[in-house]
């Protein structure tokens, strides 16, 4: 693709047109349904969200026979939520990293950007730039640090490689403080950087809001 | 973010995050991006090819990009993309590069006021 910089008196940018020209020509050649295009849209801004991921969390965290399940067997355990799907109907292979009191886990798909979509919905922004790509796996102790997140010396921290036979998520620990929530209560605990292994949670006590 | 049960506890994330019934950030930086990646579902859903395979694509044109910007200014993740779907479709047959070029420069031609 050419980076030809004549367009700027346009109002749409070349990578845009380009984009519409494509989507125009394939409706042209009859391959295309515009509605099937809203529909993933839709799909991808309203249901399929960091929601999903959290749920599984929270039910791992309620519910220890769950939990072994989720770290055995990923895809079945999430399935067992109706969590299902990926482009073309595909599941890829769901792996479980379960953060503790001596480990510290983090995703990253060095590649391009394979995430598992059915639990966390789209990935970030800063997921698939070129910087935390490569810098996560070379110093991922300062790219923690500049998320705000330290990561004590004597923790080990691992580094997860997504592909696209595997996706991982992070299972964080469950804060202290949370006894007796219920696993709805949980999941809305659960932020989408603490399942990709940018954020922990963690309980402040006598903090006023 | 105050926890359900009572105001004594309050979570503390690592990050400025946004809860998880939100994407919290967004995710398309203009509305094309959001276009060009249902595009690639939508196609992958009818079976034109597997996604695999536009995962195979879209590993090469961002490891091209990699290789000729070293410092990694000025990527955008979705140019990637609409260019790793142009040349899957362009393999196929299904679109010629010609053509694409062709509704390109017709759609840049539009007036001011008709091109959004």
């Amino acid at each position: 693709m050419s980076h030809d910089h004549d367009h700027d008196h346009e109002t749409l940018s070349g990578p845009a047109l380009r984009a519409e020209a494509l989507e125009a020509l394939l409706l042209e050649k009859g391959v295309l349904d515009p509605s099937e295009v809203d529909a993933v849209i839709a799909n991808y801004g309203e249901r399929v969200g960091p929601l999903n991921g959290a749920r599984v969390v929270a039910r791992a965290w309620s519910d220890e026979a769950y939990r072994q399940r989720l770290l055995a067997d990923g895809t079945a355990a999430a399935a067992e939520l109706d969590i299902v799907g990926g482009p073309g109907g595909q599941m890829e292979r769901l792996v479980v990293v379960e953060n503790s009191s001596t480990v510290h886990n983090v995703v990253v798909c060095t590649l391009c950007s394979c995430y598992p979509w059915a639990l966390l919905g789209l990935p970030p922004r800063w997921y698939k730039d070129p910087a935390y790509r490569s810098r996560v796996v070379r110093e991922p102790r300062a790219v923690l640090r500049e998320f705000g997140l330290e990561v004590p010396a004597d923790k080990a921290l691992k580094v997860w490689d997504s592909s696209a036979e595997v996706r991982y998520l992070v299972l964080p620990e469950r804060p202290e403080g949370t006894e007796g929530f219920s696993e709805e209560q949980l999941a809305a605990l659960v932020p989408r950087e603490a399942m990709i292994g940018v954020a922990v949670l963690q309980m402040l006590r006598g903090e006023q809001a | 973010m105050v926890l359900q049960n009572g105001g004594d506890a309050r979570l503390r994330l690592g990050a400025e995050v946004a809860p998880p019934t939100e994407n919290g950030e967004l995710v398309f930086g203009a509305p094309w991006e959001a276009r060009v990646f249902a595009l690639a579902h939508h196609l992958c859903d009818a079976g034109l090819y597997n996604w695999d395979e536009f995962r195979e694509a879209l590993i090469a044109e961002i490891a091209q990009w990699d290789a000729a910007h070293p410092k990694g200014e000025g990527y955008v993740y979705y140019e990637r993309f609409q260019a790793a779907l142009e040349a899957l479709l362009v393999n196929r047959g299904v679109v010629s590069l010609g053509a694409l070029e062709a509704e390109t420069a017709k759609l840049a031609a539009r007036p001011h006021g008709h091109d959004h």
